[in-house]
């Protein structure tokens, strides 16, 4: 009797320390290749592309047409709060203050200027989410559901995100907004879904100036090479070491 | 092995087991394909529907439209940004109309005049501009040259007219400055006006000995200015507007 017990005892043992072992294994696997995962999108793009939009401002009339294309495009809520793409009007006055303004994103245009002062210059910004590749938003996500694509656009996963909205916080240039719709966090997506399929991002597409250019940052001759070629470049934000993949050209120092 | 360790241990490997089959449960399929996300959720996104047809998709039927406007100032507009998302239209074969704008608001979206907008973009104000007549009156929106050579200045210049109109300078005609040829209203960005040019330019009525009523202001042009042009410091449309 008390030898049948010892007998079923050590077995329960064996067999434990054993499955135990054979499960540690696949656990250990998974976590290495996470990781290496993780570092291949930094250093190696995956499909050879790294997208990213060049911006003149010096081409921009502030139409809002393209923040008008992103919301019908994107079905973004057409209340003035939510925008995954915006335009913002910089006054700097002969006082030296700087006055900005984004009326409804500058979807409707901007109405005339409020005579608060001379203005000294005057120009449009439009701006939406850089796509960095070193993404503040990507690393606060507790769960996974926004991160970098191999060909380095930033997305978020709706069907995944839970919703604490530590991306839209995390974000420094305002670029996240939470959808009411779907509970979850949103953003400019460079149209993944048009690029999928050949196209430009809704926002080029309409631009009439082409103030926007859209195309593979590592291509060897492309519009945004050219773009690259013939302007001085700016990024928003460089202190941030966030590596943005919005390219501005004409850039003035009072636009953050 | 003390007992004690012994059950320890079957403690950790349990829990260790529960860990690794409740992490196969919970993480989603794809999970850690490409990096740590959901491999799914690349081909969900990738897939949406698209609105915009893009500006190749137009020129299947609507060529001839596409020839008028590639000879115009209009070449670079893509369809899409006047007449709005346009993968229905051709999803339906035509059926679903696409809008076509036709009031005075559209077209000021782009071509109401503004300070932030840059210089040489064709900007026209609203309110002076021939008021209340719809835009396509006169010019057509895939080519929109207007047919009627501008009489005046003040047509396409509207904001420069008022301002100079209420500044010390508001009898001088254009032309006074601006030399410009008959071929600039048929081609204004071709053909350009000329502009002053030295300090000279603005001596011919402002220097000591110049000719002319004594109410216009005299400078000394050797000491004045330090060798700067004129129009660094005074705007020549409405000089001396505000008295510091």
């Amino acid at each position: 009797m008390n030898e049948d017990k010892v007998e079923r005892r050590s077995f329960v043992k064996t067999l434990v320390g054993l499955v135990a072992t054979a499960g540690a294994i696949p656990l250990l696997s998974t976590f290495d290749k996470i990781y290496a995962s993780a570092n291949d999108t930094e250093n190696e793009l995956i499909g050879g592309k790294r997208y990213g939009m060049g911006i003149n401002i010096k081409s921009c009339i502030g139409c809002g047409r393209c923040v008008d294309a992103c919301k019908r495009e994107n079905n973004v809520p057409r209340d003035p709060y939510h925008f995954r793409t915006w335009v913002e009007r910089y006054a700097i006055l002969m006082s030296g203050e700087t006055k900005v303004d984004s009326p409804n994103g500058g979807m409707e245009g901007f109405p005339a200027e409020t005579s608060e002062g001379e203005i000294l210059r005057s120009f449009f910004a439009p701006k939406l989410c850089n796509h960095c590749s070193n993404a503040p938003c990507v690393q606060v996500c507790p769960v996974g559901a926004t991160y970098t694509t191999p060909d380095g656009v930033v997305l978020v996963d709706k069907d995944y995100c839970i919703g604490c909205r530590y991306c839209i916080q995390a974000c420094p240039y305002g670029a996240r907004f939470f959808d009411p719709a779907t509970r979850t966090a949103s953003k400019c997506t460079f149209c993944y879904h048009r690029l999928s399929k050949g196209l430009l991002p809704a926002c080029v597409e309409v631009c009439p100036t082409q103030a926007r250019i859209f195309g593979d940052t590592l291509a060897r001759a492309s519009q945004l090479t050219r773009f690259f070629r013939f302007n001085e470049i700016q990024v928003l934000k460089p202190d941030l070491n966030t590596r943005p993949q919005v390219f501005y050209a004409g850039l003035d120092g009072v636009v953050r | 092995m003390p007992d004690q360790i012994k059950r320890l241990l079957v403690v950790v490997s349990v829990l260790a087991i529960l860990f690794v089959v409740a992490r196969t449960f919970f993480i989603p399929e794809g999970f850690g394909k490409f990096g740590h996300y959901r491999a799914g959720s690349l081909d969900s996104i990738a897939t949406l529907p698209v609105n915009y047809a893009g500006h190749t998709a137009c020129l299947d039927c609507h060529s001839d439209v596409d020839q008028v406007k590639q000879n115009s100032y209009h070449r670079s507009v893509n369809c899409e940004a006047c007449h709005g998302p346009g993968q229905k239209h051709i999803e339906s074969m035509g059926d679903s109309v696409l809008a076509a704008p036709r009031d005075r608001d559209y077209c000021v979206l782009c071509h109401g005049y503004s300070s932030a907008k840059p210089t040489g973009f064709p900007q026209i104000d609203p309110i002076a501009h021939n008021p209340v007549k719809a835009c396509i009156t006169c010019h057509n929106p895939h080519a929109p040259d207007p047919p009627k050579i501008p009489g005046d200045c003040s047509a396409c210049h509207a904001v420069i007219t008022r301002t100079k109109a209420l500044s010390p300078h508001a009898l001088l005609e254009c032309i006074q400055c601006h030399l410009t040829p008959e071929e600039h209203r048929v081609n204004p960005r071709a053909v350009k006006p000329g502009k002053p040019l030295v300090r000279g330019d603005c001596g011919i009525c402002h220097a000591q000995e110049a000719p002319g009523d004594k109410s216009i202001p005299r400078i000394d042009f050797e000491r004045h200015g330090d060798g700067f042009l004129c129009w660094n410091c005074h705007y020549p449309h409405n000089p001396e507007s505000k008295k510091k």
